[in-house]
């Protein structure tokens, strides 16, 4: 009997240990606890008053990650870009690791809230209805979600047009490819992936009309192994770029195994494959969030659609490494510097569809509406949409 | 056509990789059932060793030591569930569920420090793939076998020695009668814990050896629960396998060709026509084999596919 006590208390004890390690917050600022609390009360207690700034000493700004803040990808950007907020003198925390359930984002939510944060990022576009729920809870909170749609007067929406970098990408791929076939790994069939697949290929076209983009889908935006496996099943059909829209380096880390090249996405990661890393579409995520928070200091901020591009650099092509081609980093500067001028748009007609039917005719471009919806790909990408 | 072998046989040799933690999994998991313990903390197991392992290898460049670590990591768990289940008698089920938690926070909390660095060279040197002159020139399974990394091959060679051990040998057989019937087996004079024990730490030993492959020779880097899943499939496949360590062989690499096959079928359409499988269900069909072997198993009462008779019974010796 009492072997069976302490085995329940074993089992209990273990449970519990695994509790501790469930997803860690991290509180950055830990050094200034004290401090901490007295904000937690200003939160809750005083909502500032309307269009009036806070001053920074009074602003803690919390991050929900969906991955590691430190995964070589999407969420150690946005990490870098919580860091920079520190640099200014803020306090900041953020939650790790949170899965993309309501109940998970409300829970690291409330965690933030507890500690006293007043500004609050999430990361990922499955947190948007958690960011809702909790923005009508919490209105003396401002938020702020990323890559989705839904804002409200204490919610902004935010997003970099990474497709422009993607097109860039695509001039420096479509140049190196020997075989006029580049392999595309990508997540999942929505609309953000598919533009920047259709972006990827028409910058790859610019320059090279003959080559294609083969796209195999993971359905999954991080599972290294799955992501590798992918990538080394469309490098044994013979393609010698390999471009991403993945979370992990797994795909590049296949193409140097099989010396091919490879696009990288997210952050610079020169260092994961160093003979087959070209360049990579990055988000330099420091420059939206400095600037968000500085808009709440100065009393500007609003709820709103943010989704700026090349022109403040919050998206950006990684610098080009050795491994690129000759001449490509004078193609990329002439694209950028059109891009942000608005002499180029990637999405400006004549584009056809994969059926060679002409969906943008010449002398129009697409609206930010039907850019952000895109749903079909362009003349050039082979592959299917799944249902 | 020497295209098609071609394709075929790089479909295969990659296949085989994507099988191979899943099949040091598999062959720890019938470890551990053969004595009639039901060890639901595979995954848990994977992922310690997984994390231990890149760390050992981060530390000290060793691979052979950064291997041993991970199996250490595997048997620690593994050792924690035998104490609950052997000595205390505990809930098997319920245990190896906590071991799978315990192992993913684990795992989590260790792989904080160990993101984003890469393993020196001396590790990924020695286990990239290498080439056996001539055996690759076989056709078909030349690649699969003979150009691969020791990683790979050391799998398929546990499987052959555990299935010499399960049923050509006396301490083998010892072990299986544990698991079919403990209470016989004490009579016996077999030390029926000491027997346990074992071979539920053997068999962590394998499953942490299975999660190191994907940190130390797959990814090869640390990434968050980086077996997503496989454990699970493990256990799983175990039944499919029919507790065989061969037939573990060919259900790891099915699980691979499945999956690779998910990725085929993306673009091509069975037959020439429009009509293609959904990636979702290709993920479903190990689970599926498992479920049909399961029904064929009881409808033909086998008396070798059986599961040992006495899995998730603890043992009491006073009522023998």
């Amino acid at each position: 009997m009492g072997k069976k006590i302490l085995a329940l208390l074993l089992a209990g004890a273990t449970l519990l240990a695994v509790t501790a390690c469930g997803p860690s917050a991290s509180n950055a600022a830990a050094e200034s606890a004290s401090a901490g609390e007295s904000s937690s009360q200003a939160a809750s207690e005083e909502a500032p008053a309307e269009g009036a700034g806070i001053p920074a000493d009074q602003i803690k700004v919390g991050f929900v990650y969906s991955s590691a803040h430190n995964d070589e990808g999407y969420s150690q950007a946005h990490d870098i870009g919580r860091q920079a907020v520190e640099a200014m003198g803020i306090e900041t925390a953020y939650v790790e690791n949170v899965a993309e359930t309501n109940e998970a984002c409300e829970s690291a939510i409330r965690n933030l809230i507890d500690q006293g944060c007043n500004v609050i990022y999430t990361n990922s576009f499955g947190f948007m209805e958690a960011t809702a729920n909790c923005a009508a809870e919490f209105p003396e909170v401002k938020f702020g979600h990323c890559s989705g749609y839904t804002t409200a007067e204490n919610m902004n929406t935010y997003f970099g047009k990474i497709y422009q970098a993607r097109y860039l990408s695509g001039i420096v791929a479509g140049m190196k490819t020997q075989v006029n076939r580049i392999g595309y790994v990508a997540a999942m069939p929505i609309p953000e992936v598919i533009r920047g697949i259709n972006a990827f290929t028409l910058g790859v076209r610019s320059v090279n009309p003959e080559a294609t983009v083969e796209v195999i889908w993971t359905n999954t935006w991080y599972d290294p192994a799955v992501e590798k496996q992918a990538a080394l099943e469309i490098i044994n059909t013979g393609v010698d770029v390999v471009a991403q829209h993945q979370n992990t380096t797994a795909p590049q880390i296949a193409a140097q195994e099989r010396g091919v090249y490879a696009v990288g996405y997210n952050m610079s990661s020169p260092d994961a494959a160093p003979d087959a890393y070209l360049t990579a579409p990055i988000f330099n995520w420091d420059k939206f969030y400095t600037a968000d928070v500085q808009r709440v200091i100065d009393g500007t901020w609003t709820g709103t659609k943010i989704w700026d591009g090349l022109e403040t650099g919050l998206v950006d092509l990684d610098t080009l490494t050795a491994n690129a081609p000759e001449g490509a980093q004078e193609a990329v500067d002439t694209a950028k510097e059109q891009i942000i001028s608005g002499e180029l748009h990637p999405f400006a007609g004549p584009l056809t569809n994969q059926a060679g039917e002409v969906v943008v005719p010449e002398g129009t471009t697409m609206t930010d509406d039907e850019i952000w919806n895109m749903n079909w790909f362009v003349e050039g990408v082979v592959g299917d949409i799944p249902a | 056509m020497s295209q098609f072998i071609t394709s075929l046989e790089l479909f295969l040799q990659l296949s085989a990789q994507m099988g191979t933690h899943v099949l040091f999994a598999i062959l720890g998991g019938i470890l551990c059932e053969k004595v009639g313990n039901l060890n639901l903390g595979v995954e848990g197991m994977m992922l310690m060793g997984a994390s231990v392992g890149f760390a050992t290898g981060l530390s000290t460049g060793n691979p052979l030591v950064s291997v041993l670590a991970a199996g250490i990591a595997g048997a620690v768990g593994a050792l924690i569930y035998g104490v609950i289940t052997v000595t205390f008698r505990g809930n098997q089920v319920v245990t190896g569920l906590a071991l799978t938690t315990f192992g993913t926070g684990v795992s989590g909390f260790l792989g904080q420090s160990l993101s984003g660095q890469a393993l020196p060279e001396t590790i990924t040197n020695f286990f990239a793939a290498y080439t056996v002159p001539v055996l690759v020139d076989i056709p078909i399974v030349g690649r699969m076998l003979f150009e691969q990394s020791a990683y790979v091959q050391a799998a398929l060679i546990c499987a052959v020695v555990l299935y010499i051990y399960l049923n050509k040998t006396y301490i083998g057989l010892q072990a299986r009668a544990i698991g079919e019937n403990p209470a016989a087996a004490d009579a016996s004079g077999i030390n029926v814990t000491a027997y346990k024990y074992l071979h539920i730490v053997a068999g962590g030993f394998l499953c942490g050896v299975g999660g190191a492959y994907l940190s130390l020779v797959f990814v090869p880097r640390w990434q968050d629960n980086i077996t997503a899943g496989a454990g699970w499939i493990a256990v799983a496949l175990v039944i499919f396998s029919t507790w065989n360590p061969l037939k573990a062989i060919l259900a790891a690499y099915l699980f691979g060709i499945l999956r690779g096959v998910g990725f085929k079928m993306q673009n091509v359409g069975i037959g020439g026509t429009d009509f293609k499988i959904p990636t979702q269900l290709l993920d479903m069909l190990p689970y599926l084999a498992t479920i049909l072997v399961l029904v064929f198993m009881t409808l033909r009462k086998k008396k070798e596919n059986q599961s040992p008779a006495a899995l998730g019974n603890a043992y009491f010796r006073e009522e023998r």
